[in-house]
């Protein structure tokens, strides 16, 4: 080595030293800072407040009035100041939402595992469902009202019709791509059709009947606040298309806004039950 | 010694009428305690043997014996091992043997109250099979190797007489293949159960059977019976042996044929 070529004085190699220390002093104080933040587990919210700057800012910069599109401030204040009514009408929401869900899980899952039972009813109902499905559920409200009248029961109906055509479908498909050397190999000691479903037809579903919940309760939401908006004097669809009459824009935001958090936690409900059931699916992220 | 399958003259058509022929005028006989391997070129119908064995296809001409009876429904004194191994993903390797004990009609009455007995013994046959301490994981925190031996204790631990094995180690690399080899090979010794053997591999065949049958491509029957002269307990530096590679060769020699007779 020849880069120092003539020996170093005890003075600058002490400053020098000085120095690193103070860098790597530095550089260390910096890396622990970042390793105690869970940027991953940050990150949902700080992209929500930055989506509301964002927003607050455009609003401001182009002057919007509060009746186009009120900042989110506006909406802010004025989920505080209807309070009452919008805590009112969230929880109907939750309701008549939650309530279409739960008939919606019961009959897909039952209908699912009937569908998938045999290749003859899955020909035959398939096309029907199709059908059915492509259906747009808001065309059903009017219907609804004249056998229900109007209020919770055609929002029950219409959130359950609108979800339960993903569950139906995903319990069918689960049941009908058992590998065949499974069967076999059961077939091949006496198991019964029955036998079959429960010990692997079912269990095996599981998954796709989990992985259906999320897609479900999101729709779930959908009929019901469609429902409420064209048919009925409750709920936060009712509540927004009133204040949208009375040109109350930031209380229409307030309950796009209530909807997206009740959609959010729903959801979050959903993806916490299929961890927990089927965790067995999920063995890439799980593997020791 | 009494025949426990007996195969004679049995045509199998996949489809209708017009379908395929799977097999045709095939007859074979296979003695209790015996290991046959049924090898042959692709396509000549040794999974439809092995269906047809179980009682999951019913041949439309012919007769199929097992146990002295004509077999006209599925056969649960058969066990069944096949290339993919097919564990339950959602129930650890243990339970996973256990299954057949729940299928079973003899013993899916007294599962409840002996599960002790069956636990213990599907423990016995991890221990043989080298799983000695994997009953409680996972089928898919398993190695390829490890899933295909817990799928042999699934298939022998309702004690079938017979064991029906399609290709079982045919996914498997080398080493772990003659290892497997030596298990089968000790599990046939100690427990005097019948073994068809379907596989593509001819020194596997040579390596374990007492008798190979050489099947014919498509419609499948058999063109020739071999008994295997290798005296038991057969070490694996056998199959490094000049009697053996001759065996080998002469069955390679006869598939070759039979490809190119089709």
């Amino acid at each position: 080595m020849t880069i120092f070529a003539e020996p170093i004085d005890p003075e600058t190699l002490a400053r020098v030293e000085e120095s690193d220390r103070r860098i790597a002093e530095r550089l260390s104080s910096r890396t622990t800072l970042v390793d105690v933040i869970d940027w991953v587990k940050l990150a949902p919210w700080l992209y929500t407040i930055a989506l509301f700057v964002i927003w607050e800012l455009l609003v401001l910069g182009l002057g919007m009035s509060s009746t186009v599109l009120p900042s989110p401030l506006e909406v802010f204040a004025s989920i505080i100041q209807y309070w009452g009514p919008i805590w009112k009408n969230s929880l109907q929401t939750l309701y008549t939402t939650t309530l279409g869900f739960m008939l919606a899980v019961v009959a897909g899952l039952l209908l699912g595992l009937f569908i998938g039972w045999s290749k003859t009813i899955y020909a035959g109902l398939y096309p029907l469902m199709i059908g059915f499905n492509a259906i747009p559920k808001v065309a059903l409200v009017p219907i609804l009202v004249i056998w229900f009248g109007i209020g919770t029961v055609p929002a029950v109906l219409t959130a359950f019709l609108i979800s339960f055509f993903p569950i139906v479908v995903n319990v069918a498909t689960g049941l009908a791509t058992i590998e065949p050397e499974t069967e076999d190999v059961l077939r091949a000691l006496g198991a019964k059709k029955m036998d079959i479903m429960l010990k692997v037809g079912i269990p095996r579903s599981m998954p796709y009947f989990f992985g259906s919940l999320k897609i479900a309760i999101t729709l779930a939401f959908v009929g019901s606040v469609v429902s409420e908006t064209v048919a009925s004097n409750y709920g936060l669809g009712n509540m927004m298309s009133s204040a949208q009459s009375q040109f109350n824009v930031p209380l229409v935001f307030a309950g796009l806004l209530m909807l997206a958090v009740e959609g959010i936690a729903m959801y979050a409900l959903m993806a916490f039950l299929e961890r927990r059931m089927t965790g067995w699916a999920h063995r890439s992220t799980m593997g020791q | 010694m009494a025949n426990l399958v007996s195969i004679q003259d049995v045509d199998m058509r996949y489809g209708g009428a017009q379908g395929t022929l799977a097999v045709s005028g095939l007859t074979l006989d296979v003695a209790k305690g015996e290991f046959a391997a049924v090898v042959g070129p692709s396509g000549c119908g040794k999974s439809t043997l092995m269906k047809l064995v179980t009682g999951l296809h019913i041949p439309q001409k012919g007769h199929v014996i097992v146990a002295e009876k004509q077999v006209t429904e599925p056969v649960s004194i058969v066990g069944m091992a096949f290339q993919n191994p097919t564990m339950l993903p959602w129930r650890t390797t243990l339970e996973n043997i256990l299954l057949p004990l729940e299928i079973v009609e003899k013993h899916r009455k007294r599962l409840r109250t002996h599960k002790k007995e069956y636990i213990e013994k599907a423990e016995r046959l991890l221990e043989i099979v080298g799983l000695k301490g994997f009953g409680s994981k996972f089928p898919w925190q398993l190695s390829g190797g490890m899933q295909q031996r817990a799928n042999l204790c699934r298939a022998l631990i309702h004690e079938p007489e017979l064991l029906m094995l399609d290709e079982p180690f045919g996914a498997l690399d080398a080493f772990t293949r003659e290892e497997l080899w030596c298990v089968i090979r000790d599990l046939h010794a100690a427990q005097g159960v019948t073994i068809v053997l379907v596989t593509h591999d001819l020194r596997e065949a040579v390596f374990l059977a007492d008798k190979i049958f050489v099947m014919s491509s498509r419609p499948g029957r058999v063109l020739a019976e071999h008994q295997v002269p290798f005296a038991r307990p057969r070490d694996i530096n056998l199959t490094y042996e000049n009697a053996f590679n001759d065996m080998v060769h002469k069955l390679h020699a006869e598939i070759a044929n039979a490809r190119v007779a089709a």
